[in-house]
């Protein structure tokens, strides 16, 4: 799992059936230090997170599970949000 | 998933018998304002999407979640057409 | 698996409900040399581990999920060791 900002939305009409009525948001990766690090990429999202959030999400096969006993095809889900982190 | 612009198509006439009738797009990763970087990929079109559009694909084990790819040898499917992208920062 | 060291803790109030009560590491994947590579991985915490310490990490998820002790958990990575030493020859 990896910490993330949600930097925005994104909408699409014409998609795989098993997508529909999901929230796809664009995430930037971020490091413990809070600097943005790799590509930013497209997420579902399984906790009701908002542009501007501090949340972790998921990679693989196991980002569909949230959505159990549906199967999203998806390889990336936010499956929490940030309150706060510390670092030594 | 990641945004990416369709730029090409990719035909194969001998290939794994679970791929017979799947369109094949070459796809370029783009950022969230649309900049492609030097990379692309190939991935298995499920929603017919078309040149120069851009869409979401789904990379991984997660690409045979797609309609239709089941038990498929997919690492990559496009599973959805971009209409927007709004990106606050 | 890969050699980290856990580099903080993160509270998340709102999350998914198999993630109940797991507890989340910051870990940072090592080089042998112990110098810091790729980027700072979420965890979930099977053994008991704390900041500071040199930990083993699965990044898989049916062994994150086992780690967890839940079926079909929607996580992707576990410590799942505490490292007491490495040696390396060559």
């Amino acid at each position: 799992m990896q910490l993330a900002r949600v930097l925005g939305e994104v909408v699409s009409t014409m998609k795989d059936e098993h997508l529909t009525g999901l929230k796809l948001l664009v995430v930037q990766p971020i490091a413990a230090s809070g600097e943005s690090t790799g590509r930013a990429l497209v997420a579902l999202d399984s906790v009701g997170a908002g542009v501007g959030e501090h949340v972790f999400f998921v990679r693989g096969r196991e980002a569909a599970f949230p959505f159990y006993p549906a199967e999203p095809p998806t390889d990336a889900t936010i499956v929490g949000i940030v309150d706060h982190w510390t670092t030594e | 998933m990641i945004l990416a612009r369709v730029v090409g198509t990719v035909v194969a006439t001998r290939k794994d018998e679970r791929l017979v009738s799947t369109k094949l797009l070459v796809a370029r990763p783009v950022d969230p304002s649309g900049k492609a970087d030097g990379n692309y990929l190939v991935a298995v079109d499920t929603v017919d999407a078309g040149f120069g559009e851009t869409v979401l694909i789904v990379s991984g084990s997660s690409a045979r979640m797609a309609s239709g790819m089941k038990d498929c040898p997919v690492d990559a499917a496009i599973v959805g057409i971009v209409d927007t992208v709004e990106v606050k920062d | 698996m890969q050699i980290a060291r856990v580099v903080g803790t993160v509270v998340a109030t709102q999350k998914n409900r198999k993630l109940e009560g797991a507890k989340l590491l910051l870990v940072q994947p090592l080089a042998l040399d112990d110098q810091p590579r790729g980027t700072t991985l979420l965890a979930i915490d099977g053994v008991g581990a704390g900041v500071g310490e040199k930990v083993l990490v699965v990044i898989e998820g049916k062994a994150a999920g086992q780690a967890l002790g839940r079926k079909a958990a929607a996580v992707d990575a576990a410590i799942i060791g505490i490292v007491d030493q490495v040696e390396v020859q060559g």
